[in-house]
């Protein structure tokens, strides 16, 4: 049940600074969609106002519209708990609950919800497990702390945890950043198999790993420090990796910049 | 490169030698004058902190034991203190019970509290106000007990009566509520009273516990669509959990050998009430604070006797502490 996202004149501040502005964009469901651009451009923040997480920052204030099939995440009377669950997140270092055991990790948003029968919460579990490709490497420690995992695990823990409560949309902030190649390879593979069922939106410096894994590329880039950061273009990744439509672009893949 | 190339070739490495003692001292890092004086002072205060510790017990111990010996009662379980009489009778069982009683009736009224204000300064107020809140915590934690010990006796216990009353109206029949009408000088108001002098500690090393939970434990927390509140239990909570435990202990050992305090709000006497609201009962500090003065040499010994048994309860209270945090470590916030 993935859903479209349709974001138009988008601005973000930090108290007075304004961080991103007036960013325009359409995300099909059930396609993975990279955001690249250098550092400070506000890729990260962008991605962030799309589950109202840039808000919980302090100062955190949103222009504009976010649309989720017919919703406006941020018209009047929207309940930002009830659009964090339908918006799921990844963050760019793994951060399951030190606390918790790896079966409680996963069943931490249903908990949260509540809306699941008691005898389907092993069920739902496993299946997000599995869905997270680490099932079978943790099947035989479900009670043991997540901390304990490697941090590849703990990352795909962390995509379990967010799928098990089905969300619309899945937003990944940098997720293999923190981690070897083996375990990217991993979460890349899992990516790709995501997309069947959610809308993928993921934020990356890697832009092989974009090249890899998304369908359409938005290139974001700001005209000096202290400037907003805005996005340059939006197309299908093929295009935007052979012959983007904006210089800035091909600059910034072709390394001569960023 | 062809030189070093040639060089090496012409020296093979040397097999490894076994260290000079000038090497192991070099090693250890006390060869320059600065390393050897710090090296120097920092093991001398240590080992003066045994000497001292050591001292103490072995006095502490000495002068007790003089005084068990010639106790004509159960050191543990008779209920009174006459070392002037001949022979002797005296027993901690009073104070044992006041002490824990007292202690127990603090934390249980300081803990939630101090733990919601800790809560509502780190995650709640806004900044403006959080900063004067804690500065106001801060200054009453430097009060002196015997500044609350006034207060206590001047204002709390003459203002108790209505609560007294309400208590034993609803839950007299309990018998640990029941009142008959006695001053308020008795262990639940000492209780409330240790409770308002521990609050500050407490309250201030939870906020500081709960100020560094990890942000990425709380967002990750707060993108699985958690409210505030639930953020607190997932996230903050279970970090801080050693944290307030640890705090909980540092204001238990202030109620446990609060002295002043109790002396000037308690109505002593060597009994046990089974109603906390009834005059009576006595703790260790406030026991040798009323009796030292007039002790004779043997008074005094047995005043110390019964200062080591409330020393061995704070070290059992301190170690079970430890074991509930031990218990789980792997599960703290310190393995995130």
């Amino acid at each position: 049940m993935s859903k479209r996202i349709d974001v138009s004149g988008l601005s973000a501040y930090y108290g007075s600074f304004r961080a991103i502005e007036d960013i325009s964009m359409t995300v099909e469901p059930r396609t993975v969609t990279a955001f690249i651009g250098p550092s400070g451009c506000g890729k990260s923040t962008f991605l962030r106002t799309l589950n109202r997480m840039h808000e919980v920052t302090p100062g955190g204030r949103v222009e504009g519209k976010v649309m989720l099939d017919e919703e406006n995440l941020y018209g009047t009377g929207v309940d930002p708990v009830a659009v964090r669950r339908e918006v799921g997140m990844v963050f760019q270092r793994p951060n399951p609950f030190p606390t918790m055991s790896v079966y409680d990790n996963v069943a931490a948003g249903l908990r949260l919800s509540g809306s699941y029968k008691k005898s389907e919460l092993g069920d739902i579990v496993e299946k997000s497990l599995k869905g997270a490709n680490l099932w079978n490497e943790v099947k035989d420690r479900l009670n043991k702390p997540g901390s304990g995992l490697s941090g590849g695990q703990q990352q795909r823990l962390c995509i379990a945890r967010a799928i098990a409560v089905e969300p619309k949309v899945l937003l990944m902030d940098e997720p293999c950043s923190a981690l070897d190649p083996i375990s990217t390879l991993a979460i890349e593979d899992l990516i790709g198999e995501l997309k069947e069922r959610f809308t993928i939106v993921i934020v990356t410096h890697n832009m092989q790993q974009a090249a890899r894994v998304s369908d359409k590329t938005a290139f974001f880039n700001l005209a000096a420090v202290g400037q907003p950061g805005k996005l340059i273009e939006i197309d299908d990744t093929e295009r935007i990796f052979s012959n983007p439509s904006v210089q800035a672009t091909e600059d910034y893949i072709s390394g001569r910049f960023g | 490169m062809d030189i070093t190339t040639k060089n090496s070739d012409a020296n093979p490495p040397a097999a490894p030698q076994p260290p000079t003692a000038e090497e192991k001292r070099a090693a250890r890092g006390a060869t320059r004058l600065g390393d050897r004086v710090f090296l120097g002072l920092s093991r001398g205060s240590g080992i003066l902190l045994l000497v001292v510790m050591a001292a103490i017990a072995i006095f502490l111990t000495y002068r007790a034991a003089i005084a068990i010996s010639k106790d004509e009662g159960n050191f543990l379980t008779t209920f009174e203190w006459n070392t002037n009489a001949t022979p002797p009778v005296f027993g901690v069982a009073v104070l044992a019970f006041g002490t824990v009683i007292s202690s127990i009736i603090a934390m249980v009224i300081a803990v939630p509290v101090a733990v919601a204000i800790a809560l509502f300064l780190t995650h709640y107020a806004p900044r403006k106000l959080s900063g004067p809140i804690a500065y106001v915590i801060d200054l009453l934690a430097a009060v002196p007990s015997i500044v609350y010990g006034l207060w206590g006796a001047l204002i709390l216990v003459p203002n108790m009566k209505g609560l007294f009353g309400w208590l034993n109206d609803y839950f007299g029949w309990t018998g640990i509520f029941s009142w008959q009408e006695g001053a308020p000088r008795s262990m639940l108001t000492v209780g409330i009273l240790l409770a308002i002098m521990i609050l500050p500690v407490i309250t201030n090393v939870s906020r500081e516990v709960f100020r560094q939970t990890p942000r990425m434990n709380e967002e990750a927390a707060l993108a699985l669509g958690a409210t505030r509140w639930e953020v607190i239990r997932m996230a903050v909570l279970p970090f801080g959990r050693s944290g307030v435990i640890s705090a909980s202990m540092l204001g238990l050992g202030r109620a446990l050998g609060e002295t002043m305090a109790v002396a000037t709000v308690l109505s002593p006497s060597f009994l046990i009430q089974t109603s906390l609201l009834d005059p009576g009962g006595g703790t260790f500090a406030q026991n040798i604070a009323a009796k030292f003065g007039e002790a004779t040499e043997y008074g005094r010994d047995a005043l110390i006797a019964s200062g080591l048994v409330l020393f061995v309860i704070t070290l059992v209270v301190n170690g079970a502490a430890r074991a509930i945090i031990a218990r789980r470590a792997e599960y703290s916030g310190a393995n995130a």
